[in-house]
């Protein structure tokens, strides 16, 4: 599916095609995904609560197509039986397409509390989630190159960049902590502050979840090495 | 309704990006009943073959797959103590009528075996057997015809240096396509497959079925098999028979991951047959 | 292995040295008397043979001379007979694989055709006598050919059906599919298809009429001379040796021999050909 070297095709052409026609939803979803989440930044640093509605109503267009890659896959197990590489290839989409339409939600999540966050007065920490959003972007942007090329080194090296995203959002929890804590007038924009980084935080674990798929898709073996973690929020004591 | 309406009815409950749409139906068997020496091998069967497109018969040994597909060319009526009664409309006429010509009934319908059969003649003239019966072609019309016919099977650039050569000193995935050459020589309107690639192995039969898929552009395919796989693999519509009747007819897709009658799937998961 | 079952082992063991021995001991025995006969027809055949045999006639007592016009006969006699019987016997046969299968009638044709098959020569013989001889108030080579044809008849008949029921029937059905007719399905491809296994079995008629002696005795007799005239007594190689192997005079013995030798070797030649089409066919279908 994805294009990867020595593929010979299948005599079978149709299910060549029905193949790349899986492959092709499944980028396009992350395409969508991708715009979802960067257009959710631009809310929150914009202060566009019309943008963010947007946002919202764009999440059906991905759910839409994760019915249709599951529709698929129903379709390509029963009439094909793939197996061996076929079969990790279907699985993977599946995978993978569960993954994206979370991320999905994620985004759309993040534009909901964009609109209330805007109700109130700007508060200086809303400053760091556009740049949190960009990596988390750029995450998901290059995990879904890997994977429409086939590249597993490209993959695992997007998984490991999930601890510098780990390690913003840790920053980003501290600040706000410090932010609430100052004046109790904050805390509930600040809460919204944190749900927000929090789904961002998620985002880039579903896309190291998206690398894993690759990887295993490519080697048929899981990825086993110990991923770094950079999120210690849930140890922090104060 | 008929099954095929039922058939497309039910799928439009489903979002599929399919061309599988209402699609006329080329063959319609009514009230057929078919007795072997006495036994009555066919339960008054009633079914739509659509046109240009593949419809697969499935079911266990013995349930009549076979008998249901050779009545559509009527090959049946050369063995003694076999009667077919009933109806099967080929075009509006039907074709068990004892008027209806046996020869123009299969110039319309060609039918390729479960054993490679090539004629001992050399691989030109195994194609132009059949042709020469019905046409007077000059020597180049001829060519033209029988080169356009190896094209259409996939087999023209194995064969295009020897077509004197015998049709014999070819391997068994070849001769299949020799005879699916020579059925397609006469423009038929249907090809039957009875069991095409049981006797080959399996890159020989992934080359039958890719041919198959581009054959249904221009034919009305009928394939009988006992490989379920091969017609989840290859057809668009399937029907089950066991025990001489049919039980369910339906689209390949709808029929694979949802048949609506529990012996479908029983039959269909292993569970039986 | 445990006790008992060793012990049941070398019984079986020693059973089946017994059996082997007394198989083989009986192969030799048949053999033997095999190579014997075919020894002895070389060792006295190849001594007798000359470059006469072929020019020459046979001889009046005492004399030497050769054997022409017995071979002559002899080839025209079965040359007669294959063209008789070979066109009949197809006929037939196909009749019997093509429209009666399994019917009574055909069940009953191809019974009466195994009778023939295995009736003695002898009287063949003597029904052509009866019917052809004595209407015709003499001996004659036609009436020797008529005798030949009726042994031919039969084989050609069963090996015909034969083939042509080895024919799979998908074959039959391919063709018919096309909307070809029947006759010509049956010509154009059923009889390509079996035609090595029939010419086979015309093969393996000539290799078994060529030693028939019997029936000629009464029908075409001998002659002789030279002779081309079918309607009068012709002579023949197997009546040749009879005749001169009975006979006190040297020089008839090492010419029936000589003729003996020869009848071997063709009827040798003729079996290797015909086992010959049938392996090229068995390779070609593989």
């Amino acid at each position: 599916m994805p294009e990867t070297t020595a593929s010979h095709e299948h005599i079978i052409k149709s299910y060549d095609a029905e193949l790349s026609r899986l492959l092709s939803e499944i980028v396009r979803m992350g395409q969508l995904a991708g715009e979802q989440l960067a257009l959710a930044a631009a809310a929150v640093d914009e202060r566009n609560s019309d943008l963010a509605a947007r946002v919202v109503e764009g999440d059906n267009a991905i759910d839409a197509l994760e019915h249709d890659v599951s529709h698929d896959v129903l379709r390509l197990l029963a009439l094909r039986q793939p197996i061996a590489r076929d079969l990790r290839d279907v699985l993977a989409a599946l995978r993978i397409a569960a993954d994206i339409e979370r991320i999905g939600d994620y985004a759309a999540n993040v534009a909901k509390r964009a609109i209330a966050l805007n109700q109130n007065a700007p508060m200086r920490p809303a400053a760091s989630l556009p740049h949190l959003a960009a990596v988390a972007g750029d995450m998901l942007r290059d995990v879904l190159d890997a994977y429409r090329r086939g590249d597993a080194d490209a993959a695992v090296e997007v998984w490991k960049r999930d601890v510098q995203l780990d390690t913003l959002y840790t920053a980003m929890f501290r600040e706000l902590l410090t932010y609430m804590m100052e004046d109790p007038r904050n805390i509930t924009p600040c809460t919204h502050l944190l749900f927000m980084a929090k789904n961002i935080e998620r985002i880039g674990d579903h896309a190291t979840n998206i690398a894993e798929n690759i990887y295993f898709l490519v080697h048929a073996k899981p990825l086993v090495e110990e991923r770094r973690k950079g999120d210690h929020t849930s140890t922090l004591v104060s | 309704m008929t099954n095929l309406n039922l058939a497309v009815a039910a799928s439009l409950n489903v979002t599929t990006p399919s061309d599988q749409a209402t699609s006329a139906a080329k063959i319609t068997a009514r009230n057929l009943d078919f007795y072997y020496d006495g036994f009555h091998a066919l339960k008054n069967i009633r079914m739509d073959i659509p046109e240009k497109r593949v419809t697969a018969i499935i079911g266990p040994s013995g349930c009549g797959k076979s008998t249901l597909l050779r009545i559509f060319n009527r090959i049946y009526s050369i063995y003694p103590k076999l009667e077919a009664r009933g109806e099967v409309m080929l075009d509006g006429e039907n074709i068990l009528d004892p008027r209806y010509p046996l020869n123009r009934l299969r110039s319309k319908v060609g039918m390729v075996f479960q054993k490679p059969v090539p004629f001992p003649m050399s691989i030109f003239d195994n194609i132009a057997y059949g042709i020469k019966h019905y046409e007077k072609l000059s020597r180049a019309d001829m060519d033209v015809r029988v080169e356009q016919a190896l094209r259409q099977a996939a087999i023209w650039d194995e064969v295009k240096d020897k077509l004197k050569g015998s049709a014999l000193g070819l391997s068994g995935g070849q001769q299949q396509r020799l005879c699916i050459a020579r059925a397609i020589a006469l423009k038929p309107e249907v090809i039957l497959f009875d069991e095409p690639t049981s006797a080959l192995d399996p890159i020989a039969t992934g080359k039958i079925e890719q041919l198959v898929e581009e054959l249904k552009r221009d034919f009305t395919i009928a394939i009988v098999t006992h490989n379920m796989q091969q017609a989840a693999r290859c057809s668009d519509f399937t029907a089950f028979m066991y025990l001489g009747e049919l039980i369910e007819f339906g689209e390949t897709e709808t029929m694979f991951t949802r048949p609506s009658k529990q012996q479908t799937e029983d039959y269909i998961t292993g569970r039986f047959g | 292995m445990s006790a008992i079952a060793e012990k049941l082992y070398r019984r079986r063991r020693f059973k089946n040295g017994v059996a082997l021995t007394l198989a083989g001991a009986a192969t030799v025995f048949g053999l033997f008397w095999l190579v014997w006969i075919l020894w002895t027809t070389l060792a006295n055949g190849i001594g007798a043979l000359k470059p006469e045999l072929f020019y020459q006639m046979t001889p009046p007592p005492g004399e030497d001379g050769g054997l022409a016009n017995a071979f002559f006969g002899s080839v025209l006699m079965s040359l007669l007979a294959i063209i008789m019987g070979t066109p009949i016997g197809i006929l037939a046969g196909t009749f019997l694989a093509e429209y009666a299968r399994r019917s009574l009638l055909g069940e009953t044709i191809r019974f009466v055709n195994d009778i023939l098959l295995s009736a003695p020569s002898i009287v063949l013989g003597l029904f052509v006598y009866t019917l052809v001889v004595k209407q015709m108030g003499h001996f004659s080579g036609l009436a020797g050919a008529i005798t030949l044809a009726l042994i031919v008849l039969p084989v050609v008949v069963r090996t015909t059906d034969e083939m042509l029921k080895l024919v799979p029937s998908q074959m039959r059905e391919a063709a018919l599919s096309l909307g070809v007719p029947q006759w010509k399905v049956t010509v154009q491809v059923l009889y390509r298809s079996a035609l090595p296994g029939i010419v086979t079995g015309v093969l393996l008629a000539l290799a078994r009429i060529s030693g028939e002696t019997a029936p000629l005795l009464f029908t075409a007799l001998n002659n002789q001379f030279w002779s081309v005239d079918m309607s009068g007594p012709m002579a023949s190689v197997p009546v040749v040796v009879f005749q001169y192997a009975m006979s006190p005079y040297d020089t008839w013995h090492s010419l029936a021999w000589a003729g003996a030798f020869i009848v071997t070797v063709f009827v040798l030649c003729t079996s290797l050909i015909a086992r010959a089409i049938i392996a090229r066919r068995k390779v070609a279908n593989d």
